[in-house]
Order: C-alpha cells, then structure tokens, then sequence
C-alpha cells in the first residue's frame, strides 16, 4: 500500500496551488459568473502551456500519459477556489472520449488543440428521459448517404456552449454510436443554459443535423458503449476529486468563521454544539478524501465490478458527505451565508451541482448494489 | 511516474494467507462453533486461545521483539488483527496486552519488566483497568481514589467502577490519587495493585447484554509496595495519556463490522417475506448497500492511517477518526440486522432454539455494542479532543 504522492504528483499540487493563489482567487469566478464566457480562454490556453490538458493522454496522443491520480491533484486544486474553465467537462469528458473512441488522425485535429488550450471539446450524452442511464439515448444517428443524420435533444451538456466540437452518443441500427458535431454543422442548434452553480451548460437539438463519415468515432455498438461507459466513471470519479476540494474549502472557511465570529462575548467556536458540527463535518472530509483516493486509482480499472464498485461507492460518498458539509457550512455561517456575497454559498451550489451530473447518490448506490460480488 | 497503490505486497499478502491458515487450522472446534454464531465466549474459551496466539508468537503483535513482540510491521499487525476480526476468534483481553503492558515497556523499570511483561503474554496474570469512578467518568482527572504514603508502601482507599472483568482479573493498573495541590491532572499516579490483596473487593454487575461484564471494585486500606508504581509518583497522567496513543490504527474495527456485514447480507438473504428474499427486495438491498459503502469509506482511512504508521509518522488527521467513526457504524451494522430480524429480534440468547442460528447472538451483541461510542474516551470527549487539537477551536463552553 503506498497512499504517498511521489515527488511529481507533490509538484503538481504545489503548481496547482500556486496557480490558484496567484491567478484564480475565488473573486475571479465570482465576476465571470454573469458573463456569457463563463470562464477565460486566456486561463485555459495557460493551463495548455502548463500541460495540465494533456494529464490524462497517453503519449502517443500527443498526451502527458499521467493517470487519474493527477488529473485529482489538478480538479481538487481548482474545486478549492472554484476555478471555472471546464477541465472536467472538456479533458476528462470530451477529451477522453475523443481520445478513446477516435482514431489518430481524429486525435491530430481535434485532441491536439484541446491539448495546446486552443479548444474545448464536450460530451453530449446527457438526456432528459433517460436520466443517468447512457445505454439507450432517445437520439438517433442514421445513414445518410456517406454521412449521418442526427436527431435529438441533449441537456445540461457541460461546457456545451463553448465547446468547438461535442462528442454525441447516438442510437444508431448497429447500437450506441459516439460523433463529433460542431455548432456550425446545419441542423445544429445549441443554446446557452444557465446553471445552478454559475458555470453554465448547453442545450443542444440535433434536428437532422448531418455529418460526414469522418465524424465517427470509432465503430458502433459495444465498443462505443464501453468507451462511454468507462468515461462516465473516469467524470465520476473526478467529479469526485473536484468535490473533495469543494468540501476541505467548505470546511477550512467554516472553521475559520468559527475562530473569528463573536456572540455573548466568546468566539462562537468556543461552543461545544458548534465545535462538534464542525467535527463532524471533519470526519465526512476525511472519508470523502479516503474515497477520492479510492475512486482515482481506481477510475481506469479494466475489471468491470473492481472499478464500478469503487467509482461508485465514492460518488455515492460525495454525495452523502457533500450534502452534510455544505449544508453545514451554511448553518455554522448563520445570515451571512445566505448571501450571495459570501463565497459559501458558491461553493454549496457548486457540491450540488457536482452530485446532480455523472450520476446521483441514488443512482450510484444501485449500481453497487447490483454487482454481482454483492451478494456473495 | 510511480502510483498510488492500494494493494497489499506481496509480502504482506503470504503474510495475510499465513495468518489465516494459522487461525483455520488452530482455532478450536467448539470456539469455532460459537464463533459461527456470535455466541458469547467464556473467560475460559478466550484465554484457551490466548494461550494458541501465545505459542504461535503473535499474541501481543505491537511489542517490541526484545520484550516478546513478534516484529511485525503496522501493516502486518493490521492485517493480523483483522483477519482475527474477520474470522469471529474471541477478542483478546486488551488491558494486559494493550495497556498496562505497553505502559510497563514504556515507563517501567528493568525489574518491573521482567517481573509483569512475560506473564502477560502467557496468560497467566490477567488484567483488569481501573480508571473510572463514580464522580469520575469523562472528568477522568478529577478522580479521588486516595493513596496515602506509607513508607516503602502506598494506602489506597476508594471506588473503581466499570471495571470490566475484575472479577476474573490477578491484577489491576490503576490511577490513584497521590496528591490534592495544584492541577488535578499532576498529582495521579500510575499504580499496580494485585487483586488478591486483602482490602480488595470486586464486585460484578450485569451488562445490557446480560452478562457480568463490569465491576464495582472497592479498596479499603489496600497496602501496595511503591515498587509497583510505573513512571513516578503523581507523574501517572502522562503514562495514561501516552497510552491513548498506543495502537490508534486498530480501533475502527473493520475486521468486525465486515464480517457483521456478511453476516446481515446472510440473514436478508434467507430471510423471506412475500416469497422474496430480503436481499432481494430493492429497499432493504439499498438500505445495507449504503451501510458498505460508509465501511468502505472507513476502511479506506483505516488503510491511509496504516499507510501512514508504516513509514513511522506520527498518527495524522485520518486516524483520529478511526475510534469515532468505526463504532458508531458498528452500531448502525447491528440495528440494520435487528431491523432486518423483525420479530426474531425480541429473542434473547435463544437457549429455545426459536430463531435461526444465523440470527442467535445478534441482540445481546446489539445492546453491549452501545458501550463502543462510550469507552476509551467517549465519542463526545473524541470529538472535543478533535476540535482542540486538529481544527484549532478555542477551549470549550
């Protein structure tokens, strides 16, 4: 058991830290929130010169071929000051879709300028009927001539409308299909969202829209499926890390309102009732941290049950610990936490934002619960 | 770029396969037949396997080789300790073996090691705690169980009380009160007291869970020789604190609640209402799902918290959870199973034969399993050291 960061990872997090001290306070995300670019393409194509966008790529795709084990480093370090430019939503979802599901000339034209920070690239599996379950989109891609046809609806499409290119999961006659559209292509209309948690998201109707063949990614059926499938575990389990961030925030501010606030004359975090809430909350820190750790290492497991298991388990974590911290974080701040000048109330919709996608509580404990391992 | 890594060696994996080989082929038929079914294990039963841990080398994992230990690493003896748990052998006495023998390796004399420590490990003096009092429970410094100088010895007059065991114990380690000047913590002193000296009286008392485990244990000028105080006189309280420290990575109790785990899965799935078996049924699958998903989380600090000891730090924010954490959801394990029981939870220790034997030991274990969130520190008392000491709050109100 080796639970260390080596001495590249422990560099990482000391740049990831300085970056957000110097470049990204919270203050940052709180002016970007409101504007129709919810993030700063400046910020991104210097996270590119930084390498952080080609963490999760192997070599050969142009990529750092770190794990997710640093790509937690990075979105635990961002989820702490709330950094908004969509890391999770274009490396971990989009990215590693392309990256898996395409071939290398798909990679040179599209991957490499997600990499240099030049673009960003979504993932579009998410539709209102089927709510977490990606195995049978209601949109369907058919043969047109050498091309496709697409039509459907996809929402809450995370970094959907700034993405260059969005990787669309489509029912196609031989099974599930994954295709690049791009918001020029005809038949594509996509329309700002607004999200719960200021970073915003696309909506995205595919009426007929028609792409060459050269937008497939790979074959249809269950290679496509597998792909999708082991990179919702990879959003998972990184959304995961990005939470764990969010919480040691939450908590870190909340201890320090506890020291700083006074009432009948005492600091408030003299009162015994308030000291163990805040413990309390420590705990689901630490066991959500345990839990991150689990669901990194674990993220790209090939064994099916190992890694749903894990991945699971640990989003069905951040839920539970997710919920009672930041609801707590609230309460402890009393009034002033429910103003929107007070960034803890950012944080507390950014957590319920990180427990809506890449599947709920609800959704994760059944999974688990229905490994066949469970019962045995 | 070298991984995180949440496997065990290899190493410590043969260890793990010799640890349990040693327990599938040493454990006694007819402990082994209780242990199948939670049943309460005699004072006999337990120390007959005390005595099988002792012949193997393994019956005081934490100790020093020079004083007996096995040189085990803190990821062996994790391993060790729960495979134990996992496999239900009765639970070792703890106050020999993880108290007042870690205290005599630390503070005590050259002469007071030889004459206590082998004993101990063999089994044949056996240990009991005494602590609390009646005006002092998590006020643990205010206590006033008197020792009045006497020359060469020492007269102790006072009240323990949850003295578990006493009753079966040859010795006692116990913290007296030396002197009433100044900080209540500076005038204790760390004392050992043979329980057959005349003067000394335990008397039992039932448990929730029916049996005798605590005692009322009464001195009434008790002459002790000062030779059996350990570290100095009225200097006890740091012996007491240097004890809690002792062995934090082995107080989630992992091993347990996974085999309490099994053990609930077991029970849902041969248990059938509607003609569909519990485990079957999407509510009670989920409500014990979200149960393993809370052990999982502990058992991966647990492992952190190992990880950590291994590479010889000091224990860190992770373990200071472990005792908090691993009793409350042992508790939660054993109100799932009575909730999943039904009616078979009204039973007792099922001498009737009325309920399945899966089942049998559950409630009386349900009720004893309250004092987990009580002992060694309360979890309230855990939490105010939390508070203090890792988040940095001001002294409480």
């Amino acid at each position: 058991m080796d639970f260390e960061y080596s001495s590249d990872q422990k560099m990482l997090a000391d740049t990831v830290k300085t970056f957000v001290k110097q470049r990204s306070p919270v203050e940052r995300f709180r002016k970007l929130r409101e504007a129709e670019q919810p993030w700063d393409p400046e910020i991104w194509a210097h996270m590119g010169e930084l390498g952080w966008l080609s963490v999760p790529f192997p070599e050969e795709a142009g990529g750092f071929g770190g794990g997710m084990v640093e790509v937690g480093i990075i979105l635990e370090g961002l989820g702490k000051a709330l950094a908004p430019e969509p890391y999770l939503a274009s490396v971990v979802l989009g990215g590693t879709a392309l990256q898996r599901a395409g071939s290398e000339a798909q990679h040179e034209r599209w991957l490499t300028p997600l990499i240099d920070g030049q673009a960003v690239i979504a993932l579009a599996h998410a539709e209102r009927a089927s709510r977490h379950d990606v195995r049978e989109p209601g949109t369907t891609a058919e043969r047109d001539g050498s091309g496709w046809r697409l039509s459907g609806e996809k929402v809450f499409v995370l970094g959907g409308f700034q993405a260059h290119q969005l990787v669309v999961s489509a029912r196609t006659p031989d099974g599930l299909g994954l295709f690049v559209v791009e918001p020029g292509d005809p038949g594509v209309h996509r329309q700002p969202v607004k999200t719960i948690d200021g970073q915003g998201a696309a909506r995205l109707r595919l009426d007929g829209a028609t792409v060459g063949d050269d937008r497939r990614l790979g074959e249809p059926g269950d290679a496509a499926l597998g792909v999708l499938r082991r990179v919702l575990d990879l959003g998972a389990a990184a959304a995961v890390a990005e939470g764990l961030g969010v919480a040691q925030a939450m908590l870190d501010m909340t201890v320090a309102h506890l020291k700083d606030r006074e009432q009948f004359g005492v600091p408030i975090g003299a009162f015994q009732v308030l000291q163990h809430r805040a413990v309390d909350m420590f705990v689901e820190v630490q066991l959500l941290r345990s839990m991150s750790i689990l669901a990194t290492v674990r993220a790209d497991e090939a064994d099916d049950e190992l890694r749903e298991r894990s991945v699971s388990a640990a989003k069905a974590k951040l839920a539970t610990a997710g919920r009672f911290v930041s609801q707590q974080a609230i309460q402890l701040h009393g009034g002033i936490g429910l103003t929107d000048e007070h960034d803890v109330g950012l944080y507390f919709k950014r957590m319920l934002a990180l427990n809506a996608v890449l599947g709920d509580e609800q959704f994760h404990v059944e999974r688990l619960a229905a490994q066949p391992g469970f019962a045995a | 770029m070298p991984r995180m890594d949440l496997s065990f060696s290899a190493e410590d994996e043969a260890f793990r396969r010799e640890a349990r080989t040693f327990i599938e082929e040493s454990l006694p038929d007819d402990i082994r037949a209780k242990a199948d079914i939670d049943a309460p294990f005699s004072p006999q039963e337990t120390m007959h396997w005390h005595r099988l841990l002792f012949e193997r080398g393994w019956v005081a994992p934490g100790w020093p080789k020079e004083v007996g230990g096995p040189g085990l690493s803190a990821t062996q003896r994790f391993i060790l300790s729960e495979e134990l748990e996992l496999a239900g052998t009765p639970t070792l006495s703890p106050f020999g073996l993880m108290m007042v023998g870690p205290a005599i390796i630390q503070f005590g004399t050259p002469e007071q090691k030889a004459r206590f420590l082998p004993k101990i490990l063999s089994g044949e003096e056996v240990w009991c705690q005494g602590y609390s009092e009646p005006g002092s429970g998590s006020d643990l410094a205010s206590l006033r169980c008197k020792a009045d100088d006497d020359g060469d010895h020492l007269i102790i007059n006072g009240q323990k009380t949850w003295t578990t065991y006493a009753q079966y114990a040859d010795w006692i380690f116990c913290l007296v009160r030396t002197n009433s000047e100044g900080k209540k913590q500076t005038g204790i002193t760390f004392l050992l007291i043979d329980m057959k000296t005349p003067g000394v009286e335990a008397r039992p008392m039932l448990t929730l869970n029916g049996q005798p485990a605590f005692c009322d244990t009464f001195f009434e000028n008790v002459r002790v020789p000062k030779a059996n105080v350990i570290g100095k006189i009225d200097g006890g309280w740091s012996v007491a604190k240097a004890l809690l420290g002792h062995e934090r990575t082995l107080l989630a109790m992992v091993g347990l609640s996974r085999r309490l785990l099994r053990r609930i899965k077991r029970i849902a799935a041969e248990t059938t209402v509607g003609g569909r078996s519990m485990l079957e049924t999407p509510q009670w699958r989920l409500k014990i799902a979200r149960l393993e998903i809370e052990l999982e989380a502990l058992r991966m600090a647990n492992y952190r918290a190992i990880a950590g000891a291994q590479l010889g730090r000091a224990p860190g924010p992770e373990s200071s959870i472990l005792k908090l954490r691993g009793t409350e959801i042992n508790q939660q394990l054993y109100e799932l199973a009575m909730e999943i029981m039904g009616h078979d939870a009204l039973s007792w220790y099922n001498e009737d034969g009325v309920i399945p034997a899966m089942e049998q030991g559950i409630a009386p274990n349900f009720c004893y399993a309250r004092a987990g969130t009580i002992y060694g520190g309360s979890n309230e008392i855990q939490k105010n050291i939390i508070a203090k000491w890792i988040l940095g709050l001001p002294s409480g109100k």
